[in-house]
C-alpha cells in the first residue's frame, strides 16, 4: 500500500534536492552569461508571438463575455476596470505561463533528456562543468527575468483588445474605458501580477530541468519526459494561482 | 612501487538494488594500461564512469591517484577528473557546439587547466590533426560520420594531454578499416605522451594492437613493438562477466585460459 505513494514522494524530494542546489548555486560563479542571454533569446522573444496573440484574444474575450453579464445590471462601463482587474490579477500570469510552459517545459525536458540520454550531461561532468551551474541556473534566470515581462506585456494587449470591443462593440469612449482600467488596478493588482510570473518562471524551468535530466530509455524516454514536464508545470501552475490568490485576497 | 593511478576496492554499483558491477577490485600503476572486455551489459561502461566518479559505489572504495574519491566534493573531484580524459561510447560530443568547441570545451572549462584564451585555438587544431580531422572545425557533430565523431571523441579527450585516458568501445560498430585507424590513433597517443590507458572493447584484435603494437615517431606508424611477437610489459587484460572482474592477466594468459567465457573473446588462429 505504501509503495504507491513511494515513488512520488521521492520524485517531490529529488526535485527539491535540485531546487535547493540551484538557487545555491545563483549567486555562484561561473555565471554562464552567454548562456543566460540565449535562454533569454528562446524564451523570452521566441515565445512573443504567441504569448502577443493569446493576450490580445483573451482581452476580447473578457471584455464580450463581461458586458453581456455587466449589461444585466446596467453596469457596462464597468468593463474597462473587470477586464483590467481580471487580466492583470489573474488571466495574464496564468495564459502567459501556461503558453511558456507548454513551449518551454517542453523545450528544456527535451533538449535535457536527449543530452542525458546520448551522454552528454555526464561527459559535460567528465569535462569539468557542473550541469546544474551550466544548464539549469540559465534556464533558471533567464525564465525568471523574461516571464514577468511577456505578461505584462500580455496584459498590455489585452487590455488593448478589450478596448477594442468596448470601443467598438460597446460604445464606450477612450477615457472611459482606459480611466476604468486605470484607476481599477492598485499596487496590490500589480504585486500580484508580478509575482505570479516570477513563481510560474520557477516551476516551468526546474520542473523542465527536472523532467529532462533524470529522462531515462533512449528517444522513447525523451517523449515522455517532455509530456510529463508539460503537464505537471502547467498543474502545478493552477494550483499555485489559487495559493497565490488566496493570499492576496487575504491583504 | 610505482604510484597507483586508478584502484578498485571491492567496488559494487547498483541501479535499483540490481548491481551492474559487484564487488571488483584491481589497481592500475602508473605507466601501465588496461584492456577491459567483456559481453554486452557485463559492466563496463559502469566500470568507466565509476572510476571518474560519473556513479557513486554502493560499496567500496575508489582511489584516483592515491586519492579515495568516494566522498570527495564537486570541486575536487574535478579537478581530479582534469587530469583524465575519456571518449564515452557514443561519443558524447555536444550537438549544439561546432567541432572546435566541443575540443575547447575541457580546455575552457577545467578550472585547474588554465589554458590562456589565445592558445585554445592552436591546441584544439593541434589535437584534431593528430586525428586528421582539422578540416572539420567548424563543422557540428550532426554533419560527421560515426568514425569521426569518435575521433573527435578522441581529440576531445587528450587535448588536456592528460596522464590516463579512459576509451569506452572506441571501435564498437566501426568498419575494419577505421577501427584499426582508430586504435592507431589510440596506440599514438598512449606512446607520443606516455599517458595510461584503459580501454573498454569487445574486439580482442584491439587489445593485441595495444600490446603488440608500438609507436614510431620516426616512421610515424605503428611498429611491432618486438620481433618475436612478446606482448608489451605492464599491459594487461580485465575480463567483465555479469558485473564480476572474472580475469585479469597479460595476453598469454589470456590465450591459455580453458573458461568458456574468457577463452571466447581470444581469436584462435
Ligand atoms: N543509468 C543506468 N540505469 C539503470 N541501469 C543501468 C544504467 N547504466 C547501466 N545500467 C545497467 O548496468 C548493466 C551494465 O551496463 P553497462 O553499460 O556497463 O554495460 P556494458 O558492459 O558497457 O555493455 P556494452 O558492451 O553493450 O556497452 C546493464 O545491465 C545495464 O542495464
Ligand atoms: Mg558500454
Amino acid at each position: 500500500m505504501l509503495d504507491i505513494f513511494k515513488s512520488p514522494v521521492l520524485s517531490i524530494q529529488e526535485f527539491f534536492l535540485l531546487a535547493g542546489r540551484t538557487f545555491r548555486s545563483v549567486p555562484r560563479r561561473p555565471h554562464y552569461l552567454n548562456d543566460i542571454f540565449l535562454q533569454m533569446d528562446t524564451i523570452g522573444v521566441g515565445s512573443l508571438p504567441i504569448v502577443l496573440l493569446t493576450g490580445f484574444f483573451s482581452g476580447i474575450v473578457m471584455a464580450l463575455q463581461m458586458s453581456k453579464a455587466l449589461r444585466t445590471y446596467g453596469a457596462v462601463s464597468q468593463t474597462g476596470p473587470i477586464v483590467a482587474i481580471v487580466l492583470v490579477r489573474e488571466m495574464g500570469p496564468v495564459l502567459t505561463a501556461i503558453v511558456v510552459a507548454g513551449r518551454n517545459a517542453s523545450g528544456i525536458a527535451s533538449e535535457l533528456g536527449s543530452m542525458k540520454v546520448t551522454e552528454q550531461i555526464d561527459a559535460m561532468r567528465a569535462l569539468g562543468t557542473d550541469p546544474i551551474q551550466k544548464l539549469v541556473k540559465p534556464r533558471l534566470i533567464a525564465t525568471c527575468l523574461m516571464l514577468p515581462c511577456l505578461t505584462a506585456i500580455a496584459d498590455f494587449v489585452g487590455i488593448c483588445g478589450g478596448y477594442l470591443i468596448a470601443y467598438f462593440l460597446l460604445s464606450l469612449t477612450t477615457s472611459e474605458y482606459w480611466n476604468g482600467a486605470y484607476r481599477a488596478l492598485d499596487y496590490v493588482d500589480m504585486t500580484e501580477g508580478l509575482v505570479k510570473p516570477f513563481i510560474f518562471a520557477i516551476v516551468i524551468s526546474l520542473v523542465g530541468c527536472f523532467y529532462g535530466l533524470r529522462t531515462s530509455g533512449g528517444t522513447q524516454g525523451v517523449g515522455r519526459a517532455t509530456t510529463q514536464a508539460v503537464v505537471v508545470a502547467s498543474v502545478w501552475i493552477f494550483v499555485l494561482t489559487a495559493f497565490i490568490a488566496k493570499i492576496f485576497i487575504a491583504l | 612501487m610505482p604510484d597507483s593511478v586508478l584502484r578498485f576496492e571491492r567496488v559494487t554499483v547498483s541501479f535499483d538494488g540490481n548491481p551492474a558491477i559487484e564487488d571488483v577490485s584491481f589497481d592500475i600503476p602508473a605507466g601501465e594500461s588496461r584492456i577491459v572486455l567483456g559481453a554486452a551489459a557485463s559492466g563496463k561502461s559502469v566500470l568507466l564512469k565509476t572510476a571518474i566518479g560519473l556513479l557513486r559505489p554502493d560499496h567500496g572504495r575508489v582511489f584516483l591517484f592515491g586519492q579515495d574519491i568516494t566522498g570527495l566534493k564537486v570541486r575536487e573531484l574535478s579537478d581530479l577528473r582534469a587530469r583524465i580524459g575519456m571518449l564515452f561510447q557514443e561519443s558524447a560530443l555536444f550537438d549544439s557546439l561546432t567541432i572546435e568547441e566541443n575540443v575547447a570545451y575541457p580546455l575552457e572549462n577545467q578550472r585547474s587547466i588554465r589554458c590562456p584564451a589565445e592558445e585554445v585555438h592552436a591546441r584544439v587544431e593541434e589535437s584534431l590533426r593528430f586525428v586528421e580531422l582539422e578540416h572539420t572545425l567548424e563543422k557540428f557533430p550532426s554533419e560527421l560520420s560515426g568514425g569521426m565523431r569518435r575521433r573527435v571523441g578522441i581529440a576531445r579527450a587528450n587535448v588536456t594531454e592528460p596522464d590516463v585516458v579512459l576509451y569506452d568501445s572506441p571501435t564498437a560498430g566501426l568498419d575494419p578499416i577505421t577501427a584499426n585507424n582508430i586504435m592507431a590513433l589510440i596506440v599514438k597517443e598512449r606512446d607520443v605522451r606516455k599517458a595510461t590507458t584503459v580501454m573498454v572493447t569487445q574486439r580482442f584484435q584491439d587489445g593485441q594492437i595495444m600490446t603488440k603494437y608500438r609507436y614510431d615517431p620516426r616512421s610515424q606508424s605503428l611498429e611491432r613493438a618486438s620481433g618475436n611477437g612478446a606482448s608489451i610489459a605492464g599491459i594487461r587484460f580485465l575480463v567483465m562477466k555479469e558485473g564480476r572482474l572474472v580475469f585479469e592477466g597479460a595476453e598469454e594468459e589470456l590465450e591459455k585460459s580453458t573458461d568458456p567465457y574468457i577463452s571466447k573473446f581470444v581469436l584462435r588462429h
